[in-house]
């Protein structure tokens, strides 16, 4: 073999050498770029994860956000209605006072009576109704006050008779359980009866027949009311009663006495 | 500062509309028991609203109710009627005649505070 000879079989191996360096390179590049490419890859799945953790994070705090509003609305609402309680007590209380001072405002009789007609008119919203109270001398409940009847619709009505005299014999109140009127009025059917009461002493009764148009039915206000005039319309008519007669015979006494000192002249 | 004037001729009723009107912050409540007596108290104090009865004696809140829109110092007046009279005939006259709203007894006092509140004068 000539030395061209060895030089062109160097040169070839030489050639051989080059291509495969130059595919290997190729091959690493592939690799290197392939490297690359999961590197970056893995790099998003890891901000994924962190995005999913923030978000599932974030549901949480606007899960719990929204379970803190129900609840504060929830307690809004209660606190609504509480208010309007305490804002209903407040102006039942109102009425109550008002109906107990006007009520103890006088020692005059028939001023206790326009007074509990003032109360059972614009209180309890009542029509037609009388009050009577029991004569002692004849044992009978005698209409003493009145409104929207006349002085013959007004019953005199014997103590434990009729409805009216039950509810006087007995001292509990009635309430019909249909409040509509009757059209054929009966004045020994009312459809509320209260008795007027001092401790357990009845003096009288208030007998309701019919309720202002405008009434529907009767509430817890009026009930209430109906136990305050059961209570202190009794005792405010028994006082002022006692105080009239007890005026009535003192002046009569003094006009006795001026009358005994005027004599020696 | 509004000055409420409740024509009432039933104490019973004038005390617990006067109870109701204090609650209106720096309310001043003036009483009056007939129509003729509105009238006076009327002529001595800028009245912001008129809160009146209809059944009274002397002066019937109607007539009052007329003779304040007659007269060109009131009309502007706001009149509320309280009243027993609960007929829709009732309702339709006293508005007629000038009264601004219409409420039957027995009252229920939050409803009279609104009503009273829509037809104060703002910045009374």
């Amino acid at each position: 073999m000539n030395k061209a000879e060895e030089f062109l079989q160097m040169f070839r191996k030489g050639e051989e050498f080059t291509k495969d360096l130059l595919k290997e390179n190729e091959s690493l590049r592939y690799k290197i770029a392939h490297l690359e490419q999961l590197i970056e890859r893995s790099g998003d799945e890891a901000r994924t994860k962190i995005y999913e953790d923030r978000i599932a994070l974030l549901e949480q705090e606007i899960h719990a956000l929204k379970e803190r509003y129900n609840k504060v609305e929830e307690e809004n609402k209660d606190f609504a209605s509480k208010y309007l309680e305490v804002e209903e007590e407040n102006n039942n209380l109102a009425n109550l006072y008002v109906a107990s001072y006007q009520l103890h405002s006088t020692l005059d009789f028939s001023e206790v009576l326009r007074i509990v007609l003032e109360i059972v008119i614009n209180l309890i919203g009542a029509e037609k109704f009388a009050v009577l109270l029991i004569d002692d001398k004849t044992h009978e409940l005698v209409p003493v006050a009145r409104e929207g009847l006349d002085m013959e619709s007004a019953p005199t009505v014997k103590f434990g008779d009729g409805l009216i005299g039950t509810v006087a014999k007995e001292g509990q109140s009635y309430f019909a359980d249909d409040m509509s009127v009757n059209p054929a009025f009966d004045p020994m059917k009312p459809i509320v009866c209260i008795p007027l009461k001092i401790k357990e002493h009845v003096i009288g009764v208030i007998a309701i027949y019919t309720v202002l148009i405008q009434k529907e039915d009767f509430s817890t206000m009026d009930y209430e009311l109906f136990n305050l005039l059961a209570g202190h319309a009794a005792t405010a008519i028994f006082a002022s009663k006692l105080y009239t007669q007890s005026e009535r015979k003192l002046t009569t006494i003094q006009s006795f006495l001026d009358l005994l000192k005027e004599k020696p002249r | 500062m509004p000055n409420i004037l409740i024509v009432e001729d039933s104490p019973t009723m004038r005390q617990l509309l006067s109870f109701a009107m204090k609650r209106i912050p720096n309310s001043t409540v003036i009483e009056a028991a007939d129509g003729v007596d509105a009238l006076k108290k009327m002529s001595s104090a800028k009245i912001d609203i008129i809160l009146a009865d209809i059944n009274m004696p002397v002066m019937d809140g109607l007539k009052l109710v007329s003779l304040v829109r007659d007269n060109p110092v009131f009309k502007s007046i706001p009149i509320i009627i309280i009243t027993t009279e609960g007929a829709e005939e009732d309702r339709k006259r006293a508005l007629s005649i000038g009264a601004n709203a219409y409420l039957t007894k027995p009252i229920q006092t939050h409803e009279l505070l609104k009503l009273v509140n829509t037809y104060l004068p703002t910045g009374t």
